[in-house]
This record gives structure tokens, sequence and C-alpha cells, in this order.
């Protein structure tokens, strides 16, 4: 019987925020695994009971400074979603094209930054940068200017100010807005380049049968708007959520585990997306992605890294073409107030669907509060992953098989700072 | 002149505290990201950074470094699992060719980064030395 053995990551490189993982194996069985999230519980959903529905955009955008843009549209969706209001016109086309905006910085940064190192065998982008500085160049390029859209539109690129319940404080001109068409122009054609140069990076030979789960709408590439769908036939409005998905705790991570009631792990993110919506894609994000052979789907999450440049290729035509089409509205907001009510709003953060649910008092104050963002969602299908990964590589050398398997964890791009802001005290006495 | 920090951490701020003071001299801006560093010192060739450091010197303890000439020594400046830090963005931008000619970089030892807290007084002292130096350059 071959000896058992332990690989230990105490630190996870390259993920933002505070993640471990464990892993025991005898031969090629693996006995033990554990993703574990251990940043400390961050408590946003108690902070937000008692504070006003119109709060709840500007204290959510605090749990990230990479995808505030999700927190702060999944709220407005739940408030505006309770009151009956739904923006139309300009202030919908905004509120898309800064989203398009936080795609751009985010996928930039982990294509570039946090995962394109894991196939080009360097410890970091900095160390990548002396070998690949065309490459990181381009990539510190896009990732500033999916902030110059946020900036324009959000008032600044970390933790917005300007997007508020039912719009915008400010709403800018169409001459603001055209200046960001040449920066947008020369993005289009940089991921172009990005999509060709990652598709071709070494994947291993992985797939896995997923049920991808993502926003679908009929007549665009769902960022925002639209419902809940899967692979395997799930096609639920945004306020059916908690009748078909549930959290659980483990004892390793400080996020809560989630699943499909009555079935298992999901895959959240823009494999899920791409696989789902593919043919939504705006068309020169469609030739990019033939052109780097993904076809209607994709489920080798090694490949995200050719999704996401296919989505920053998407992201930059839908903003130009938000931008081209784009009429001031005639007020930056819709009144909004929501009463003794309970709102549910989703969007397509850039690491999945992050879902939003708030009860709301008679008086308009935030009675309840429920975040559950993409990576806690996620774990499940990580630590399958992981599980599949093993057999067959477990001869690899302990350093071999955990630089792996840290790539393995990368590819969800996890925001470990966005999975923890619950915390389930238990008090046990004697 | 470029100050790095979380003035709501205590020491942490340091940096900021003695951008706040030197800034009186003319116009700032308020950046985000550490990635941004690159931005801001594009086309200035004389450039000081002041960040907080953690070295296991005596709080209020100035290091300066010369970071045109050579990389800064490793696990001084104040780094984070959410970004990378000002060390590795200068590294960055060695490669990238995006230095400034000339690149100064300070760090102050702190002491306590409690949220909330303010600057610790040996730190306060740090930063009024700091402030003189830039001044006195």
């Amino acid at each position: 019987m071959s000896a058992e053995r332990e690989i230990i990551v105490d630190y996870l490189a390259r993920v933002e925020g505070e993640g471990a993982m464990y892993l025991k194996l005898r031969g090629d069985e693996v006995l033990d695994l554990k993703f574990k999230i251990f940043e400390p519980p961050r408590l946003f959903e108690a902070f937000l009971r008692g504070r006003r529905f119109s709060e709840a955009p500007d204290i959510t955008a605090r749990i990230c400074g990479i995808c505030p843009i999700a927190y702060q549209t999944s709220a407005c969706n739940a408030m505006e979603s309770a009151a009956g209001v739904q923006l139309t016109g300009g202030l919908r086309s905004l509120r898309r094209l800064i989203y398009c905006g936080e795609w751009i910085e985010s996928h930039a940064l982990h294509v570039f930054f946090l995962h394109a190192p894991d196939f080009l065998g360097y410890e970091s982008a900095i160390a990548m940068a002396s070998d690949f500085p065309e490459q990181v160049a381009m990539g510190l390029r896009l990732k500033k200017i999916g902030n110059s859209i946020m900036s324009l539109l959000g008032g600044r690129e970390i933790h917005p100010i300007n997007i508020r319940v039912g719009g915008f404080y400010r709403v800018p001109t169409k001459g603001e807005l055209a200046t960001l068409v040449p920066d947008l122009e020369w993005a289009r054609d940089a991921a172009v380049a990005t999509t060709r140069w990652v598709s071709g990076l070494p994947f291993p030979d992985f797939e896995r049968d997923y049920e991808f789960v993502a926003l679908h709408h009929p007549d665009e590439y769902a960022i925002h708007e639209g419902r809940i769908v899967s692979n395997r036939g799930l096609d639920i409005a945004v306020d059916e959520w908690t009748e078909h998905f549930e959290e659980s705790q483990v004892s390793w991570s400080n996020a809560l585990h989630a699943r499909r009631k009555g079935g298992g792990s999901y895959h959240l993110g823009p494999m899920a997306r791409y696989s789902l919506n593919s043919s939504l894609l705006t068309p020169t994000a469609r030739e990019a992605a033939t052109e780097a052979g993904l076809g209607a789907s994709c489920t080798n999450p090694f490949r995200s890294i050719v999704v996401r440049a296919v989505e920053i290729v998407f992201a930059c035509e839908e903003a130009l073409r938000l931008i081209e089409s784009y009429r001031s509205p005639s007020t930056p907001f819709l009144e909004v107030e929501p009463r003794d009510v309970t709102g549910h709003g989703v969007s397509e953060a850039p690491r999945g669907t992050l879902y939003h649910r708030y009860a709301v008092d008679s008086e308009g104050f935030i009675t309840e509060a429920h975040i559950i963002p993409p990576t806690s969602q996620n774990q499940l299908s990580i630590e399958e992953d992981l599980r599949a990964y093993v057999p067959g590589r477990a001869s690899l050398p302990d350093d071999q098989l955990q630089w792996q398997l840290e790539q393995a964890i990368r590819c969800y791009d996890p925001c470990i700072s966005c999975a923890t802001h619950f915390l389930d005290l238990t008090v046990v006495r004697d | 002149m470029i100050g790095v920090g979380n003035p709501s951490r205590g020491d942490d701020g340091a940096g900021l505290e003695v951008a706040r003071r030197v800034r009186s001299r003319g116009s700032y801006q308020v950046v985000g990201g550490s990635y941004e560093l690159m931005d801001v010192w594009e086309g200035a060739d004389d450039v000081v950074v002041v960040d907080a450091a953690r070295s296991g010197s005596v709080a209020g303890t100035v290091h300066r470094f010369e970071a045109h000439a050579e990389p800064l020594p490793g696990g001084i400046l104040a780094t984070s699992t959410h970004s990378i830090g000002v060390a590795d963005v200068i590294e960055m931008a060695r490669s990238l060719g995006r230095l400034p000619e000339r690149l100064v970089v300070y760090g102050i030892e702190v002491l306590d980064v409690t949220p909330g807290a303010g600057l610790t007084a040996s730190v306060e002292h740090a930063v009024d030395e700091v402030v003189k130096e830039i001044d006195g350059a």
C-alpha cells in the first residue's frame, strides 16, 4: 500500500484575499481535500440591517475593489425590482456600459497578471514582465481603459460614488462618452490580439461535465438583466433563486458553500456565460472565439483564460455600441421607493452570478440582507475540480502537483474577500 | 511626490500624511490602485514615494532607497493579499522601461495599524523628518 502524503498551501498566491488548500493522498486516491477560505468574516449583511434601502449600493460596493459595479448593480436591481421600476433607454445603457468597464478591468487583471504567469511558468506578473513586456504593457493599458469607463460614469474607478438606486446622480453627455471611443477601439483590437495569444498557451487535458449557471437575456449577452438558466434545464426568474439554490456552512471555510437544491455543485463565471450565451456575443467577439478554437461551449477550466479574453473583446465592442447609440436620458434617475417588500437582484460579476436579496420595511429601512457572491457559490465546483484533477497525476512530485492544483483554483479567479461577509456564531455551553 | 497608505489604519497613513503636508505647495490627485502608480509618475523625472514599512526596526525609523538605481530590499514595504505592493510596481516599471529617471522611496517604520488609530508619536516625528527632507531637496 502506498504511503499517505499531504500537500498544504498556507497562502494561495495570485488570488484576491486569503485562501489555502489542503490535500491528503494515498497513491492516486484523494483521502481529503479542502479549499479553505480563511479571510475573516466581513459582516456586510449585518451592517446593512437598519440602513436605508438607498444606501445598499454604496455599502455593498465596499465589498470589492475589483468588482464594485457588480455589487452596486445587484443591489440597485433588487431595490428597483422590489419597487416595480425598470431602467430603460439611456439609463439602462449607462448601467450596462459601466459594467462593461468593470469586465474589462477585472478580466485584464486576471488574464495578464494573475492567470497568464501560470501557463508561462512565472511566479508572478512582475517576474513575467521582463520577458513579456509587450503583453504586460497591453494588460496594464486594457485595465486602465476599463477603469476609465468606471471613472467617467462612476466618479472614480474603485468604489464608484455616482451610482444610485434608480440610476445615477449625474449622467454624462454624449460628448463626454465620445472621449472614450479611441481608447475602446484600441482595446477591442488589443483584446482580439490577447485572445489569439492566450489561445496558444499550453492547457492541461482536463474537462468536466459542469452544470453551468448564468443569466440569460433573449436579445443580448446577459450582464445585468435576464433569467437565471443552466445547461441542465434550469430557467427561473431572479426572485425564484431561493427555491432552487441553498447554502450551507462547512468548518473549513468562512464562506458559505452553495449547491442546487436536490442536486450538486454548479459552475458560475465566464465559461458558464459563454457556454449558455455564446450565440449572443458581438460579431468581433464571436470571430475571436472561433479563431481561438472555442466551440459552442467550453468545459476545460484552464481554458477560461481564453473565454475571459473573448469577453474583453465583447465588453469593448458592446461599450462602443452603447456609446454610439447613447441618448442622454431626460432625468439622471428614476424615483424608487420600495416599501414592505422583498427585492431580489442579480447581475453577472466578472467571476459569475452575484445574487442579492433585501427585505425592506414600511419606512424604507433594510431589515434583512443576503448577498451570495460567485466565489462562494463556486467553492464546491473548485473542490470537485481538484478531486478530479489528481487521479492520474498523483505521481508528480509535490511541488509540481501543488503548482498545478493552485492553477486549477486560479482558473476561477476567486475573489475571496467577496466571499466572506457572513458569520454564523454558535455558542456551545455545557 | 506620492504618498501611499490607508488613513484609516493608524500608522499605515504615514505616507499620506507626508503627502498632505507637502501638497499645500501644488495640486494633487487621489488614485485607487497600486498599478496606477506608473500612470501617476508618467512624465515626471524626479519622483518621491513615501509608504509605510515594517522591517522589524524601531517604529519611526525612516528607510530611504534610490529605487532608480536598484531594486528595493524584499519584505520591507507594506504589502497585501489584495493587490501588488509598491516594491513590485517598481520592478514591473523597471522591466517595462517606465521608471522615472530619479525615484526615491521613503519607508516609515510603523508601530500600530489598528483601524481607526491615529499616527503614533514616533511615526508623527518621522513624518516631520521626511517632509523636511523633501522640502529641502
